[in-house]
């Protein structure tokens, strides 16, 4: 009989390991910017399971850090990208190769 | 019974996070990853911590994915990026990401690093949330704040410096 624990984090350390593969596989820059969605919610699904193991709010608390730093995260990152598709019309991250320095 | 819906919703969780890589259109795959936060925010309200699940509701489905949602909506879907969805480094990235998870595994093993279960049962209703916010992190929390503020002040100048 697994435990809920054991599986909380196998689940997590799957869904880390996917959204992993995305940033590294994927070419269009939305859909890496999605597979690092996936990473963070990979890492707030094994806070959760740790505070819900260990029944103490430390796991739940950061969670909270996570979501700000999210949020934030994709502020920046949107706005980066409509001006990266302005300057190079493109959302292909093969078209950023000829970057120098 | 608890343990059957964490199961259901951990597989859902995994099918559509796997079509977020699949899917060769970023409005679907926005569409799967919304699916696989609602997944995840069932299994916190499975673990009885109603409060994460009420955020992953509300700040990522309600904030993050429907703000990304709408950049979607402005970008050319015409683009190289959705005709052609992988890189050729494709095999590479399969073996490091697979390397990667039995490290973590390796790391995180519960049987391996005996992490002891908690004794008796701690609430984690809104009220005891609050409490510990105001009383144990709240240098934390207003360090959030200003992280906030600079993400604002940060995007706000990247979109006025746009030519």
């Amino acid at each position: 009989m697994i435990d809920r624990y054991e599986l909380l984090l196998a689940l997590a350390v799957a869904l880390f390991a996917m959204g992993l593969l995305g940033v590294m596989v994927r070419r269009n820059l939305l859909v890496v910017i999605m597979s690092l969605e996936l990473m963070l919610n990979a890492v707030v699904l094994s806070f959760v399971a740790a505070a819900a193991h260990t029944q103490t709010l430390h796991g739940v608390a950061m969670t909270f850090f996570i979501y700000v730093a999210a949020t934030c995260e994709i502020a920046l990152a949107m706005a980066l990208l409509v001006l990266l598709v302005r300057r190079r019309g493109t959302l292909d991250l093969a078209a950023g190769q000829e970057l120098r320095g | 019974m608890t343990d059957v819906f964490i199961v259901f919703f951990g597989v859902l969780s995994l099918v559509f996070a796997a079509l977020v890589l699949l899917l060769r259109q970023p409005m679907r795959a926005a569409l799967a990853l919304v699916a696989h936060m609602i997944c995840l925010a069932a299994i916190f309200a499975c673990l009885s911590v109603h409060v994460i699940a009420l955020f992953q509701v509300l700040i990522y489905v309600g904030a993050v994915m429907v703000f990304m949602v709408y950049t979607i909506m402005l970008l050319d879907d015409r683009d190289t990026s959705y005709r052609q969805r992988f890189s050729g480094t494709l095999v590479p990235g399969v073996l490091v990401a697979t390397a990667v998870a039995l490290l973590l595994w390796r790391l995180l093993d519960p049987a391996a690093s005996g992490v002891p279960a908690g004794p008796g049962t701690v609430d984690f209703s809104f009220t005891a949330f609050a409490t510990a916010f105001m009383q144990q992190y709240w240098l934390h929390f207003e360090l959030a704040t200003v992280l906030l503020l600079v993400g604002v002040v940060a995007a706000w100048t990247v979109i006025r410096e746009a030519p």
